[in-house]
């Protein structure tokens, strides 16, 4: 129980990451810290009391594997958390580009 | 044999998309024939599926020949049909439109390869039978319309664009989330398997806690108030083109399709979602109205819009009753109509002008008669003007509150209703109508796609009335008010359909 | 490769990236072809890849990887991964469904086994190790002249 109290920590912090924090830098990794966190919970909630690794050889009988559908599903999500954070970080730096600063409070041309 | 053309919808862009970035960078006017051809093949293809589903009924097809719950699925049932109907037939006319619009941008083949990610990541949403296989087809399109959105590199595209993707990204780990709870009680991703297991069992915390990320990731994917605060800065930043393709169909698509494929047929509509669902929907109307009366810019105005009327159509499937589903499915496919062509007329405006500011606009309806008449059909629609579509559909939804006995929601419907007229009158009077503003003098007509698109568009919304004929409509819309309303037998008609 | 010795990192960091680099690319292949026996294939496999190319250009400096693989050439590669993955996908349409696997399925735990799969790990491959020296690549050039001072 106490690793999916701590998986929640990880993830309150990556969410004031986000929302409290005036670098456009330090919001792309708080978004990472929070995909991270998610990704570890779903594998945290494969595991299995006295599992063992899920791989299939040719002399160890198949008994008392942990789940490895959750490990292939992270898998993609990680991908996914790569893309996007290769894509923000693009036009972060486009942003510094046009505007001058990483400061949120300055970028704000759009309102309404 | 037949039944093998479900995986089209999503394998043909894809190849399309990766066919375009090898070929169509060397040479110049390749990517617009090979997108307008692959948009008008999976447009073809969706109109083909209609006769399709008359005959056999729902499709499920077996990925790989693997049986379900081991191997991943796709599904068809009558909601899907009506949602692929949508996105093909505006992406295809989309796809026209922007053959003469992205003359003014450089690299027309990255914005092609793009918009046909974004295709193939809207059809994957609405044809995939597996919840995780939903969250990636999500990530897909999601993904391309954070580039296409700063696509332009300007200032204030970027930062509607960096906007937009965080709280995206923020919403989809939300939805991730939402995933991994259901994972862990159910122990199957399949959806028909996973709503058999949750029928079985009655509702506890966890699925209470389970309704209500996916809420909120869902819910500000397809921007329902208190999750709506980046539509207003994306949608009018965009290139208009895939301003018509995001407010015309991804924020139904991956939002509003979502919410009800997972809350009638995965977790069981209790009457608490549904009140919430009608709550949020009625909040949406009023506060889209009328933040949209005071803008002067035509694109941030037509996004506010957007926000009003997705709250009808989730007031309308809040209701629960079999009227009130219709109208909103009906609003749906409506809203994509005229939404897109009026973020198209928007596009021609800037085109021919340069400007987006209804101060600096008047008198437009002398140099640029397709635009203005076209513009002033999907006004009298969205309005809620008889005999256009957007009439009926707005009809059916009040008459159902009114039938269910929820008063209060028709009456601010109703209001909001009044709301949206004045303020497409004010885009009217100002742009279109009145005096020829002195430098205006030298503007002409678009080119030749973009009256195409927009006429036909148009010729849409004049028609869209003659669905509810009861000869036609129960082909379209009857059976997506009939998949929504089977609820938790989803397992049943899906698992009764193998082929 | 060149030892210009005002490029790049120190002479330690160049030696030792001469040595290593080729073992680091057979490393990422051998995880991509073995992909359906012990754990890996095409994501992990083509990360390793486009790694090796990538310490190339943080030892030896942007001319000298662009001497040894161009840009135009890893964007090639990029699309023809797509591709051929698609392509292997829809031929699973002739012998019935979409992603079929319909090559012969030979013994378990053998490197010539289980038909299609290992094809798709290396298209996967192809795909993922260009993206991600592409993507480097791009983040990394994009200098930011401002008030025109130059790097």
């Amino acid at each position: 129980m106490s690793v999916y109290f701590l998986c929640l920590v990880l993830f309150s912090i990556g969410l004031y990451c986000i929302l409290r924090k005036r670098n456009l830098i330090k919001i792309i990794i708080g978004i990472m810290i929070t995909e991270y966190a998610v990704n570890l919970f779903f594998i945290l909630t494969g595991y299995r009391m006295h599992g063992r690794a899920p791989i299939h050889s040719e002399d160890q009988a198949i008994l008392n594997m942990v789940d490895p559908l959750p490990q292939a599903l992270v898998l993609t999500a990680i991908v996914i958390g790569l893309a996007v954070t290769a894509l923000i970080a693009a036009i972060a730096i486009r942003v510094y580009e046009k505007y001058g600063t990483f400061d949120i409070t300055k970028i704000k041309r759009l309102k309404g | 044999m037949l039944h093998n053309l479900l995986p089209l919808f999503v394998a043909v862009p894809l190849a399309a998309a990766f066919l375009n970035a090898l070929i169509g960078k060397r040479i110049k006017g390749f990517p617009d024939w090979l997108s307008g051809i692959a948009t008008f093949f999976l447009a073809g293809l969706s109109i083909y599926s209609v006769v399709l589903f008359k005959a056999t009924g729902p499709i499920m097809y077996k990925v790989g020949g693997w049986m379900p719950p081991i191997g991943i699925t796709m599904v068809m049932d009558g909601l899907a049909l009506l949602m692929l109907v949508t996105v093909n037939i505006i992406a295809f006319l989309v796809s026209i439109y922007s053959i003469d619009y992205m003359e003014r941008y450089t690299q027309k083949w990255n914005f092609y390869c793009l918009f046909l990610l974004m295709v193939a990541g809207m059809n994957g949403v609405i044809i995939s039978g597996d919840m995780f296989n939903l969250y990636v087809f999500l990530e897909i399109a999601a993904i391309s319309s954070y580039a296409l959105v700063a696509f332009g590199t300007e200032h204030e595209e970027l930062e509607a664009s960096f906007k937009y993707a965080v709280m995206g990204t923020l919403a989809s780990s939300f939805i991730l989330l939402g995933i991994v709870f259901l994972y862990s009680i159910t122990s199957t991703l399949n959806m028909a398997d996973m709503s058999r297991e949750l029928a079985g069992k009655s509702s506890s915390n966890i699925v209470l806690l389970i309704s209500v990320l996916f809420l909120t990731g869902f819910g500000l994917k397809s921007a329902l108030v208190p999750f709506h605060a980046w539509l207003p800065d994306a949608h009018p930043s965009a290139p208009a083109p895939i301003s018509a393709m995001l407010s015309g169909v991804l924020i139904k698509s991956l939002g509003v399709y979502a919410i009800i494929r997972i809350f009638f047929s995965v977790l069981g509509s209790s009457p608490q979602v549904l009140s919430i669902l009608m709550g949020i929907g009625t909040v949406s109307i009023v506060v889209g109205g009328c933040l949209a009366l005071g803008q002067w810019d035509f694109k941030r105005l037509l996004a506010y819009s957007s926000i009003s009327q997705i709250g009808y159509v989730v007031l309308g499937i809040g209701l629960g009753t079999p009227l009130g589903i219709l109208g909103g499915v009906f609003h749906l496919l409506n809203h994509s109509a005229f939404k897109s062509l009026l973020f198209l007329n928007s596009g021609a405006v800037e085109y021919s002008t340069g400007t987006r500011d209804l101060k600096k606009m008047g008198g437009l309806k002398e140099r640029m008669p397709v635009t203005a008449n076209t513009s002033l059909v999907a006004s009298m629609s969205i309005s809620g003007i008889p005999p256009f579509n957007g009439f009926w559909s707005k009809l059916i939804i009040i008459v159902a509150c009114i039938q269910a006995g929820h008063f209060m929601y028709a009456f601010w419907a109703v209001l909001a209703s009044i709301l949206t007229l004045a303020y497409f009158m004010k885009v009217q009077r100002y742009g279109f109508f009145g005096e020829l503003k002195k430098g205006l003098a030298h503007v002409k007509e678009v080119p030749f796609f973009m009256k195409l698109s927009m006429t036909i568009l148009a010729i849409i919304c004049f028609l869209g009335g003659l669905l509810l004929i009861p000869g036609i409509s129960g082909d379209l819309l009857g059976v997506a008010r009939d998949a929504v309303l089977t609820g938790q037998d989803y397992a049943g008609i899906v698992f009764g359909a193998i082929k | 490769m060149i030892d210009d010795p005002k490029k790049g990192m120190t002479l330690i960091v160049k030696t030792i990236t001469r040595l290593t680099v080729g073992l680091i690319l057979l490393f990422g292949i051998y995880i991509v072809s073995h992909g359906h026996i012990s754990p890996g294939g095409g994501f992990a496999g083509g990360v390793i890849v486009a790694l090796s190319f990538i310490h190339i250009m943080l030892a030896f400096g942007k001319e000298t990887t662009f001497k040894k693989v161009k840009e135009s050439v890893a964007s090639f590669f990029e699309s023809i991964g797509a591709i051929i993955f698609i392509t292997l996908a829809m031929l699973g349409i002739g012998g019935g469904y979409f992603f079929f696997n319909f090559l012969a399925k030979g013994e378990p735990f053998r490197l010539f086994s289980s038909g299609l799969i290992p094809l798709y790990n290396m298209a996967i491959s192809l795909k993922v190790g260009a993206g991600l020296f592409i993507i480097f690549v791009t983040l990394i050039l994009f200098r930011v002249s401002k008030k025109g001072e130059e790097e």
